[in-house]
């Protein structure tokens, strides 16, 4: 934080009227602080600086993020960013909540790729009551992952452009969104926070006709990931905006725990699909884009790059659907098919053990997937009950956000808004 | 002066005077219409036949609106700004020639409402003043977001007027005159200024580049910016006040496609062949017609690009008006200079 002093000047006094709010002041810097910053900077620092407020309303934030920002004119000398203001104790939730109804909670984390939360979630349990998954139910939530994340890059394709000013660039991205989520309101019966994944498996099996439609998709994706990039990779003023902005080496990355197209643009291939295989992705053909310099330009290619990985990804899956189960079969944690509760004694006694009395063992587990924002990690302490007995999400968005002011310092109004996209947070997994 | 000379000039006042602001409404509806035709929507379609009477619901609903003036704003100076931004850019219109003179009593009839030998003077006058509107508007809200916008307004308009401006003279100089009846009509005789190859082109493009910036749109709409600086210049208003802030901006894309298709499309010629039809009444009709579909084309450029590029960052936008457009419009003022001395271009 740069130490400043408040002087007792207010635009609105200078301007003949009173009655300023205690928000417009200015700040004295003081000599030697000014002297060390403006080295820092390579720059003569002008003796009075100014506060500003960005967020938590403001167009470029992406949702309720505040940074309050000290400015040299339009230089920004700091940049705090102040988190919070979209909590609302999802973690403490989980111990009151049974597992199978935190499930939809997990939905309004990252709510741009809601179903790598619930298979994150779901696997943690998973994890701690030693259940296998069939391959089948494992081929759906891979399907299923990838689609999200394409849904959250497109986001990224669709709000960053609009930041930087490329309006139109938004309406493309959704209408391909558009298309994702008729294909998931076919299987999950939702449009948004589907809460499709289960414990043991996954809701209920893929309709043939929307097989079809993914297959046509994913086929048609590659070719309108072109077209987008037809009018960004090489557009010049986006070049301008996002090359050597927001500058990140390997090393830095590392330091502040950044995970996913961050650290894979810093020019490192970290990605937990590969280093540490869930779902069956060791099954899948993929590769893992990396760029060189590290700044938005390769953020911004990398996840370019992911949107047709992905694509890739879903049509071996969807080629290959192995036949079977979607559930696991093991009566302590999974409930028994509703036909057979309405038949049979002892499928009714499972199916309310399950919902009443669901003994997961003790034990501490973390289990962490590929999110599209970086290494989405549950850590759950469960206590051979029903509920967690503590559960904390290692969320990227968070650790995301603690680059902004490295990042920020020394750069620009403009930049900052570049960075922001490009770091590509989302203020619900963050806040929690 | 006869009777019938006084009523016809006060017709062509009212007529050519109000179509600025019929034009703006007109535009605010383009300005829908094909950024929704450009991003796969259907744009405003529910007032009136496709959607055609949307500016004026637009236009009432900005009367009815609350007018706030933020605590320890400039009174004064929140209250001028708007004018300031909407009146000079509105006027410029006073000195466009829309079409071919024609006979009123025996006299030559000018089609624009201010017929003076210094026209681009009037114009580079005017454009001069546009940016105090925001820059005082910016200052005068007392809000730090709208300071920065009309921070950058200022830098920006007065770094593109020069350019601006040199590429305006490389025209006079082609001319010989700086009225714009005369302007076209020279055009009309010789050929459009666009293809006086190699200087008449550089100067198109550099006006076309700073006409951009002079107007505020994208990409070098710094001023505005709103997902950088909330709203900008125009944060804190609201009501009328917001609404002539938008009537300056589209006026002055209207006033800048008029001067594009005067300069450097030959207004209301077309290679001679509207020249030569022999009814003076006709002539000035078709001509009118031609004139607008050239100013039509300019608009739908303006538009589209709005919603294609990105947008720049401030110091890329100096770099560009500095240290690119400003030294490449004085070179080509000298080789304009060099040819009309040598006689290659008369």
């Amino acid at each position: 934080m740069v130490t400043t002093k408040i002087l007792e000047i207010d635009m609105g006094k200078e301007m003949g009227k009173q009655g300023v709010s205690p928000l417009h002041r200015l700040l004295e810097l003081d000599p030697a602080e000014r002297e060390r910053l403006s080295q820092e900077f390579g720059q003569e620092l002008h003796e009075d600086l100014m506060t500003v407020n960005m967020g938590p309303q403001h167009p470029s934030t992406h949702g309720v993020l505040r940074i309050v920002l000290t400015l040299d004119g339009e230089l920004i000398v700091d940049a705090e960013p102040v988190i919070g203001y979209l909590h609302r104790g999802k973690e403490k939730m989980a111990e009151t909540l049974r597992f199978f109804q935190y499930i939809p909670h997990t939905d309004r984390l990252d709510y741009l790729a809601p179903q790598i939360n619930n298979v994150a979630f779901c696997q943690t349990v998973e994890k701690a009551a030693g259940l296998e998954v069939p391959p089948r139910a494992q081929a759906i939530r891979v399907i299923l992952m990838e689609l999200m994340r394409i849904m959250g890059h497109l986001i990224y394709v669709g709000t960053t452009p609009l930041d930087i000013g490329a309006a139109s660039m938004f309406f493309f991205a959704f209408r391909e969104r558009e298309d994702l989520y008729d294909i998931v309101d076919s299987i999950t019966g939702q449009r948004m926070n589907n809460s499709y994944i289960r414990i043991g498996g996954v809701g209920n099996e893929i309709p043939d006709a929307t097989v079809k439609a993914i297959t046509e998709f994913v086929d048609g994706f590659p070719a309108k990931v072109d077209n987008f990039e037809k009018l960004l990779t090489g557009n010049k003023i986006w070049w301008d905006r996002n090359r050597d902005i927001g500058v990140l080496t390997a090393d830095e990355a590392i330091g502040l725990s950044l995970t996913g197209p961050i650290l894979r643009g810093c020019g490192i291939e970290h990605d937990v699909r590969k280093l540490a295989p869930y779902s069956g992705y060791e099954n899948y053909d993929f590769d893992i884009p990396v760029g060189e310099v590290g700044d938005c330009f390769d953020r911004y290619l990398v996840r370019m790059e992911e949107l047709r990985q992905s694509a890739r990804i879903i049509s071996q899956a969807i080629r290959n659907l192995p036949k079977g189960d979607i559930y696991a079969e093991d009566r302590r944690f999974v409930l028994p098919p509703k036909e057979k509760v309405f038949s049979s004694m002892e499928e009714l006694i499972y199916q309310f053990e399950v919902v009443a009395n669901m003994k997961v063992p003790r034990g501490e587990v973390y289990s962490a997937v590929e999110a599209t924002k970086g290494e989405l990690g549950f850590y759950l302490v469960s206590d051979d009950g029903p509920r967690a007995h503590r559960l904390h999400v290692r969320s990227p968005s968070l650790l995301n956000i603690q680059a902004l002011k490295t990042l920020a310092r020394g750069r620009y109004i403009s930049d900052l808004v570049a960075i922001i996209g490009s770091l590509d947070f989302v203020m619900g997994e963050c806040d929690r | 002066m006869t009777t019938a000379f006084l009523i016809a000039t006060i017709i062509k006042v009212l007529v050519l005077f109000h179509m600025v602001p019929i034009m703006v409404s007109l535009l605010t509806l383009a300005e829908r219409k094909v950024s929704a035709w450009i991003q796969f929507r259907y744009g405003p379609n529910r007032v009136g036949p496709w959607g055609l009477f949307q500016p004026i619901a637009d236009g009432l609903k900005f009367f009815f609106k609350e007018e706030l003036v933020p605590e320890g704003a400039n009174p004064f100076l929140f209250r001028i700004a708007p004018a300031l931004a909407a009146g000079p850019a509105m006027m410029t219109v006073a000195v466009i020639p829309f079409t071919f003179p024609i006979l009123i009593d025996g006299q030559p009839f000018s089609m624009a409402i201010a017929d003076i030998n210094i026209g681009v003077l009037f114009f580079i006058a005017m454009s001069g003043l546009g940016v105090y509107g925001i820059l005082l508007g910016g200052w005068g809200s007392n809000n730090k977001w709208s300071l920065l916008g009309g921070l950058r307004a200022s830098a920006q308009m007065i770094s593109y007027e020069l350019s601006m401006m040199m590429s305006v003279i490389t025209v006079v100089m082609l001319t010989g005159t700086m009225n714009l009846g005369e302007i076209f009509s020279f055009q009309g005789e010789h050929t459009w200024i666009l293809f006086f190859f190699p200087v008449g082109t550089i100067a198109f493009v550099i006006f076309l580049i700073a006409a951009f910036a002079e107007t505020n749109r994208l990409p070098f709409d710094l001023a505005e910016c709103e997902t950088e600086l909330v709203g900008g210049f125009h944060t804190e208003y609201s009501s009328m006040k917001f609404a002539l802030f938008f009537m300056g901006e589209y006026s002055a894309m209207f006033t800048m496609s008029c001067l594009l298709a005067t300069f450097f499309l030959g207004g209301p010629t077309f290679f001679g062949l509207i020249e030569s039809i022999d009814s003076l009444w006709l002539r000035a009709l078709i001509g009118f017609l031609v004139f607008a579909a050239k100013v039509g084309l300019f608009l739908f450029f303006y538009i589209w690009v709005r919603w294609t590029l990105p947008r720049f960052r401030w110091d890329q936008l100096m770099h560009l008006g500095w240290k690119i457009l400003l030294p490449i419009s004085i070179l080509n003022l000298m080789a304009t200079g060099i040819l009309i001395a040598t006689g290659v271009l008369s």
